[in-house]
């Protein structure tokens, strides 16, 4: 069975990427391949790189309120590029209000601060079918 | 021969009351540790301090080496100054919320910028894509710093403004600001944070590569030598550095390198040291763990006050005594039982002021939520002025000064901050260390570590790993939607009509001159604001010069 392959993207013009570096390093020592895109990536660079690296997860590290504008993009090019497969996670500071419109927008799952690293772990092994090993 | 040990007293005590009672009640599990993991013991005796001079480690207040503060007096003199960071929206919302502020009894202004502006950006640039006035308030030119002061005069008050890379250029719209009201920029006094390499290190909030970011606020220090003497061209900041994840030792040490750093630039750039140290400030964390909290701001004050003398041969007074701003802990804030960070925050702002911090700005209860309401604001700035009148502390200085504990861990905390220079200078400074990513890889490892704590509940955290409650009811919350966003947009497009073009383009151009040569670029940028370019442009005109910074990412 091939490994788990996660992408964790810092979309927007934020820099506090201790959350994402955090969670990359957890899923990473919990046996997933994480591939960390860095910071200031634009929806198109992150599905690009979603889409070279034959991910299975989109993990988006968002603060600062831009994710109204960001998330709906992200999963326009995933349908647009075939990749409507990969799961989307998002993590951060997101209202209440907006958490219905993310779910109705195709966010698998939203996890909010306090959220512990292995209650993402579980989520991303129970919502990723094991894939067999491309040779 | 070996030495026969004296019996101490603490031996003593171990021995004779201590062990027995263990024998009966052990101790809970622990691990008794700080929230740096700073491994902690049961008692600290004069045993515990068999190194310490007095004179030479703790001093009196107003003394060398200032361990117990910088004024003889203490609060008794003055207060702390109660500066609350604000911004969001537009300029006229942000003025608004000012003018309630100084109207509850704050007592200095402290701007928060959205991310466009402070990555120098514009409003229209496809990268400010729903950011326009979230994170703080969007100001593209010196129009919009004009709404942002209305009817607030700036020789009256003094402002801190929290902006690194575009620093030279938005503090170039607020010194034109003061001069359209009339301000003499000589008596003019404020903040701006300027503190590029924490940018590097943690808040990568950059631009342009360290080595010209670096050129800039040489050239701020410069500038106002001569031009805004009053004003404090820096704050050398832990604060962020702390929040992405470092141990309360590894802020010290890194802030206080990054100020030795600035120190070195500025002689290299030509500025003898009691020229411009004397302007620079510091800006520190006051997070959860009350007493470690205070000693990092004891030692900082002691180990800055010998490196400039030691180091750097400082002479005046003023260069020797560090002075600083704190802020309340935001990475400590919870989402869950958002009322518990009311207590969390009187706390850390009771440790930064028993600390002798010089400012501080108190953290709202919502804001690991959103930014904050108006009422959630003023709570966190009553929680300043209980401190201040109600508690005591303010009647004596220093109170914990010659705490068994609080010494130790100062020293301790002193001789970390040492270890972690010899490596730094090793490297070759700062920058280099920077560009090599030794800093950025130590906070890395920190706060991974500390999440694992927090997982295995070795550290709990009230309401999130431990006393959780299931059916919390949602919390109301400030909710900035685009409006602002779109007004900005309006109005920037107003504003290219109208300017003198030509004027623009000759200001943008001269001041590409000054940055390809060793002009000042302050008085280039000056003439770029008094001509309406935008933040945006004028950060275009430098990247054009100097380039990009890009990080290799790594995890």
């Amino acid at each position: 069975m091939r490994k788990i392959r996660v992408v964790i993207a810092k979309p927007g013009l934020d820099g506090h990427d201790r959350g994402a570096k955090v969670i990359a390093r957890a899923l990473r020592d919990a046996g997933m391949e994480v591939i960390y895109t860095g910071l200031r990536q634009t929806p198109e660079q992150i599905v690009g790189a979603a889409l070279q690296e034959d991910a299975d997860v989109i993990g988006l590290s968002i603060l600062s309120g831009a994710h109204m504008h960001i998330c709906p993009r992200v999963m326009e090019l995933l349908v647009d590029k075939g990749l409507s497969h990969v799961r989307v996670l998002v993590g951060g500071i997101i209202p209440d209000v907006d958490v219905a419109k993310l779910r109705a927008m195709g966010i698998a799952g939203i996890f909010l601060p306090g959220t512990p690293m292995q209650a993402i772990v579980d989520f991303i092994l129970q919502h990723v079918p094991p894939r067999a090993e491309v040779v | 021969m070996k030495p026969v040990s004296a019996d101490t007293a603490k031996a003593r005590w171990e021995r004779d009351v201590l062990a027995p009672t263990l024998e009966k009640s052990p101790e809970r599990a622990g691990p008794f540790t700080t929230i740096s993991g700073r491994p902690i013991d049961r008692l600290y005796t004069s045993d515990d301090l068999p190194d310490l001079d007095l004179a030479r480690d703790i001093g009196s207040p107003g003394e060398f080496p200032y361990t117990r503060g910088i004024h003889p007096t203490g609060y008794r003199g003055k207060l702390w100054t109660m500066r609350q960071f604000a911004g969001f929206g537009t300029p006229e919302e942000t003025n608004e919320r000012y003018k309630q502020l100084l109207r509850a009894g704050g007592t200095g202004l402290s701007v928060a910028f959205d991310l466009p502006t402070l990555m120098g950006r514009d409003p229209d640039h496809s990268l400010s894509l729903g950011e326009v006035g979230k994170c703080g308030v969007s100001i593209a030119s010196l129009a919009d710093m004009e709404r942002l002061f209305e009817g607030i005069s700036l020789s009256d008050i003094t402002t801190s403004m929290t902006i690194n890379s575009p620093a030279p250029m938005i503090f170039a719209m607020y010194l034109v600001v003061a001069e359209q009201q009339g301000a003499d920029w000589k008596t003019l006094s404020g903040t701006i944070q300027n503190d590029i390499l924490k940018e590097f290190i943690a808040q990568k909030e950059y631009i342009f590569p360290p080595r010209p970011s670096m050129r800039l606020i040489t050239d701020i220090f410069r500038f106002c030598a001569t031009d805004v003497p009053r004003w404090n061209t820096i704050s050398v900041s832990g604060y962020h550095i702390r929040e992405a994840g470092a141990t309360a030792l590894q802020e010290l040490a890194f802030t206080l390198r990054d100020g030795i750093e600035y120190v070195q630039w500025g002689i290299d750039a030509g500025l003898d040291v009691d020229e411009f140290v004397p302007r620079m400030s510091f800006f520190f964390n006051a997070h959860s763990d009350f007493f470690e909290e205070i000693a990092k701001y004891r030692a900082a004050r002691k180990i800055w006050a010998r490196v400039m003398r030691e180091r750097f041969g400082a002479k005046d007074e003023r260069s020797l005594k560090l002075r600083f701003h704190s802020q309340t802990a935001g990475v400590s804030l919870t989402a869950q039982q958002p009322w518990n960070n009311v207590v969390r925050t009187a706390l850390q702002a009771l440790s930064a002021v028993l600390g002798g911090t010089n400012s501080l700005h108190t953290n709202s209860l919502d804001e690991a939520l959103a930014l904050p309401t108006a009422e959630a604001a003023t709570l966190a700035l009553r929680t300043q002025q209980v401190i201040a009148h109600e508690s005591g502390v303010t009647n004596v200085v220093d109170p914990l000064g010659g705490s068994y504990f609080i010494e130790r861990l100062t020293l301790d905390m002193e001789e970390g901050a040492y270890k972690y220079f010899d490596a730094i200078d090793r490297m070759g400074g700062m920058v280099a260390a920077v560009e090599q990513g030794f800093p950025q890889r130590e906070i890395a490892e920190a706060s991974y570590r500390f999440q694992q704590s927090v997982e295995k509940k070795d550290k709990t955290i009230v309401g999130v790993n431990g006393y959780v409650d299931a059916n919390e009811a949602p919390f109301p919350i400030l909710y900035i939607d685009d409006q602002a966003s779109g007004r900005q947009l309006a109005r920037l497009r107003g504003l290219r009509q109208t300017r003198d073009q030509a004027r623009v383009t000759a200001t943008l151009a001269a001041l590409q001159e000054a940055a390809r040569g060793a002009d000042n670029t302050m008085y280039p940028l000056l003439e770029c604001v008094r001509a309406y370019a935008t933040v945006g442009e004028m950060c275009d005109a430098l990247r054009e010069v100097w380039g990009e910074y890009e990080e290799v990412p790594s995890i």
